[in-house]
């Protein structure tokens, strides 16, 4: 989700300060965001930094190590060894399915030489020293958890071995250079002495870290780059990893809220009644949102929801009656005019004029809902000046500090715990810090009301699917012109959507000359060589929350590129694969991953059944590289997908069996859009409710991913999205193919093929 | 109202209204959060429990209704996860998020206990009732082919095929 920039310019992030108010209302916030509800400041103000400290003296902030007990060695926030031998990772990404459990011990282990079956995992709190090598805060986005901790946990790893060393050089007395480590023990070859780490942590832990350490060699490594099982498959099929939901606190209560039909909508009036008097209630009272409801259990809570509903009375803004069928009209008419540029090669303009011939096409998509399998939750203990949470989440450090503004305490009095995540996919990474908010602003109530113990807001499947946060919808019109010959001599597209960074703090780095980076990423500054190239940008502003969903602009940029370069061939009577060859540099490493995925696949060679045709696609995202073949067929007017051949290029392959799963997950992710995902609006209300009206890919419709990856030790990149955008090109190329008909929006439930 | 109930092999007895559905007895009455809630309308398949053997969707299930039904749930499958599929599960590396994989191993049980060699197409009618998110689908597949083969071995291992015959 964070994309290029921050990457290369990774300061950014970590000097930049960010003021938070409380916001009017949980709707206010999220439509005004941080920056100009700092304008127009109401109440407490608080400043806070994102520290950017070096990454090597983080990791060596042993002080910050909340959990390092006595009697055990500690030697940074991200390990301790405790006499037993036992190696404790302190995790401070979230666990959201995409295996960072499990990559991020194995960088440690490698340097520490542990004993794999030794590693234990923790969450990390939330605390400076976790935060983002790279981006300052303490997240998890952009697919970039590996490659940011790729040397800072490698170094912490180092550090603590080296410590060991010394450890057992001292006990010795022999001069550490001529010690060795495997396995969790150090070793003297010479004598045939051998030491356990466990029974040198109490040595270790008296010594003081070096300043330097020297990292393996990638060509000595015994873990990373081996296919790893996961470390938390058994908490996962026994039911005991804890979720979220699952965190059982002494006299919790339950909370849910009925909110405004349409998004920003106020209570005006309401009579908690008929909730009161369904057993097992405890208070009924407004907030921001809603109409909150605390009931010993979440049915009670439920069903007194019910009961309130009809008695409230919203007061709702016009502008909120949305129809996102005419918004799409509205944004297909935008697209034929000029927005910000976002890319200006040659002169487009001119080229086309003077082109052989030129191709036009529009691609629409609409809103999609992440959906994760686990409802948005967060349970809140709000205390006398002081305060926990236990949520899911992928923005601790936004979220802590938020929520330390709402409960107006001071942040190192809020206690922010991360649990497993039951999917992400960038919903719970929201600058609007949304859910919690509203947890926070029912504590506070409830407090008021006399209830002292923790709260947990659960949101159902439908508050979830209502509830914005969109994938914004978009529009792409483009325009290309061929020459005499069928080269491509021009390109311009113009990409109308929402920006979701306008009005967070990440706008000053991500929105340039008007143009969100997130808009237009994977459009702009395409690789392919064309010589005249305009791409423009709109981003009109409508009162619909909406946010990074999975591969975030990718997930259209790539279907309107690579589609429209099929268009183009097909338009220059060349094969698609032939003119992509033209068109990418040959050392480039999408060529690299497309000839792969056709060489797998058998593209143009193997002969498909009857009734079965292949479609191609190569895109780049968040430093990765992939390219797909999809087989599919028409069944009964339906499309299928039968198999995805996918090539990968991620630079380092720390783990490939996360690798597989991840791209396995993506494709499959793709392919619930693709076939069924919208949210759609009527005079503002969201028109899917539940998972009978926004669908999702079942295992009846999953297709064999075959994954190939290619490990180079180039640029390291993510692997946690990248699998999304191709998937969308590859299945509407493949069914050109096999159709002759082209579909140009999603999702194709909507598709006419007759 | 009081109502007993047998869960994981146990009586337990719980005060709610007679129309909670089985998930939120689970989860806030007896503490058995294993089972998870997705969608609350029979969806997505993440509350999957065994109604006497059978795989049913506990958001559904009024309390009412259960009677002396016996309800098993993840936490019952084996107490040490040594159920085939809890094994394959971890051996082929299937869970991602993990969120859905209780009711998925759940479903996947009950297949089993019904045909102990399900083909792909079995597994789509039987399996198609359980979401995953992260889609982890292809290996579900093979986790549930992997567990029937583990569960053959063992039932024609040298020890089980004694201890039948003692029979």
């Amino acid at each position: 989700m964070i994309t290029a920039s921050l990457r290369e310019n990774p300061a950014a992030l970590s000097t930049f300060r960010v003021s938070v108010v409380p916001p009017a209302t949980a709707a206010d916030w999220s439509r005004r965001g941080f920056l100009k509800a700092a304008g127009t400041s109401v109440g407490l103000v608080i400043a806070f930094q994102f520290t950017g400290k070096p990454a090597r003296a983080a990791a060596l902030d042993a002080a910050k190590n909340p959990s390092a007990a006595s009697g055990t060695f500690a030697p940074n926030a991200f390990l301790r060894i405790a006499p037993d031998g036992s190696v404790t990772i302190f995790i401070n990404h979230a666990e959201m399915g995409q295996g960072i459990i499990t990559a991020l011990p194995m960088l440690i282990a490698e340097e520490l030489d542990a004993d794999w079956s030794k590693v234990r995992t923790e969450f990390a709190s939330t605390a400076p020293a976790y935060n983002h090598s790279a981006f300052g805060i303490q997240m998890t986005g952009g697919s970039s958890s590996t490659w940011s901790e790729y040397e800072r946990l490698r170094t912490a790893g180092a550090t603590a071995r080296a410590l060991l060393v010394q450890a057992a050089a001292d006990q010795w007395k022999l001069p550490a250079a001529e010690l060795s480590t495997e396995n969790s023990h150090v070793l003297h070859t010479a004598t045939g002495k051998k030491i356990s780490y466990g029974d040198l942590v109490e040595h270790a832990a008296k010594l003081t870290p070096p300043e330097k350490v020297a990292l393996k060699d990638p060509k000595n490594f015994r873990l990373l780059g081996k296919p790893t099982r996961r470390l938390d498959s058994r908490a996962k099929v026994t039911g005991t990893a804890e979720f979220g939901l699952d965190v059982k606190q002494p006299g919790v209560l339950t909370a849910v809220v009925a909110r405004s039909p349409a998004f920003g909508g106020k209570v005006e009036t309401f009579d908690p009644a008929p909730s009161l008097a369904v057993p097992g209630v405890k208070a009924v009272f407004k907030v921001p949102s809603g109409v909150a409801i605390i009931a010993e259990n979440f049915w009670a809570a439920k069903r007194a929801r019910d009961a309130v509903i009809s008695t409230i009375s919203w007061k709702l803004s016009d502008d909120a009656r949305i129809d996102s069928d005419k918004q799409a009209a509205q944004f297909a008419a935008l697209a034929k005019t000029p927005g910000n540029i976002a890319e200006k090669t040659g002169d487009a303009e001119a080229a086309l004029k003077s082109a052989a011939k030129t191709i036009e096409a529009d691609y629409a998509v609409p809103y999609l809902a992440h959906a994760p399998m686990e409802p948005l939750n967060a349970t809140v203990h709000l205390r006398d000046g002081e305060a926990e949470i236990w949520t899911g989440t992928q923005f601790q450090t936004v979220d802590h500090m938020t929520a330390a503004t709402v409960l107006a305490l001071k942040p190192d009095k809020v206690q922010l715990h991360t649990t497993f995540l039951g999917g992400g996919f960038g919903r719970r990474a929201t600058p609007a810090s949304d859910w919690i908010v509203e947890a926070c602003h029912i504590a506070k109530a409830a407090r008021t009301a006399g209830i002292t113990v923790p709260i947990k807001t659960v949101w159902t499947r439908e508050d979830d699917l209502a509830g914005g946060y969109y994938r914004p919808m978009f529009h792409h019109r483009l325009v290309g012109g061929l020459d005499a010959q069928g080269k491509v001599v021009a390109w311009h597209q113009t990409i109308v959507g929402q920006s979701f960074i306008a009005g967070t703090p990440f706008e000053a780095m991500m929105i340039k000359n008007g143009v969100d980076e997130t808009s237009v990423e994977g459009a702009a500054h395409s690789v392919y060589k064309i010589p005249a190239r305009l791409v423009h940008a709109h981003s009109p502003k409508v009162p619909v929350p909406t946010l990074w969903w999975r591969s975030v602009g990718h997930t259209h940029t790539a279907l309107a590129v690579e589609c429209f370069i099929d268009e183009l061939a097909h338009a220059a009577g060349r094969n698609p694969l032939d003119l992509r060859r033209e068109l990418l540099p040959p050392e480039s490493r999408q060529r690299r991953v497309l000839d792969l995925a056709i060489e797998k696949s058998g593209y143009g060679k193997t002969k498909l059944p009857a009734g079965r045709a292949h479609g191609i696609a190569v895109h780049e995202s968040f430093g990765s590289f992939v390219a797909q073949v999809a087989e599919v067929s028409l069944e009964d007017g339906w499309p299928r997908v039968h198999r995805i051949t996918a090539a990968v290029d991620c630079g380092t392959a720390v783990n490939p069996l996360t690798i597989e799963a991840q791209v396995q997950g993506s494709v499959i992710y793709a392919l619930s859009a693709i076939l069924y995902g919208e949210i759609t609006l009527k005079d503002g209300r969201v028109q899917q409710s539940n998972f009978h009206q926004y669908q999702v890919a079942r295992m009846n419709e999953a297709p064999v991913v075959d994954v190939h990856v290619i490990a180079t030790g180039d640029k390291m990149g993510g692997i946690g999205e990248t699998g999304v955008p191709p998937t969308f090109a590859a299945v509407l190329n493949g069914l050109f193919t096999l159709t002759g008909k082209r579909i140009r929006s999603l999702p194709l439930s909507h598709a006419d093929w007759s | 109202m009081k109502f007993s109930l047998t869960v994981n092999g146990q009586s337990r007895s719980v005060d709610a209204d007679p129309e909670t559905p089985l998930l939120w007895i689970l989860r806030d009455h007896l503490d058995l959060v294993g089972t998870k809630y997705g969608c609350g309308i029979g969806q997505c398949g993440a509350c999957t429990v065994h109604i006497d053997g059978e795989a049913a969707r506990a958001c559904s299930l009024p309390l009412s209704t259960l009677g002396d039904k016996k309800v098993v749930t993840i936490e019952g499958l084996s107490t040490d996860a040594s159920h085939p599929l809890q094994k394959s599960w971890c051996s082929l590396d299937v869970p991602q998020c993990g969120y859905c994989q209780a009711g998925q191993i759940m479903s996947a049980a009950a297949l089993l206990a019904k045909n102990p060699h399900p083909t792909d197409t079995d597994i789509d009618e039987s399996m198609a009732g359980n979401l995953c998110r992260c889609a982890t689908y292809t290996r579900i597949r093979a986790g549930i082919h992997e567990a029937a083969r583990l569960a053959s071995d063992a039932k024609n291992s040298p020890k089980a095929q004694l201890q039948e015959a003692a029979k």
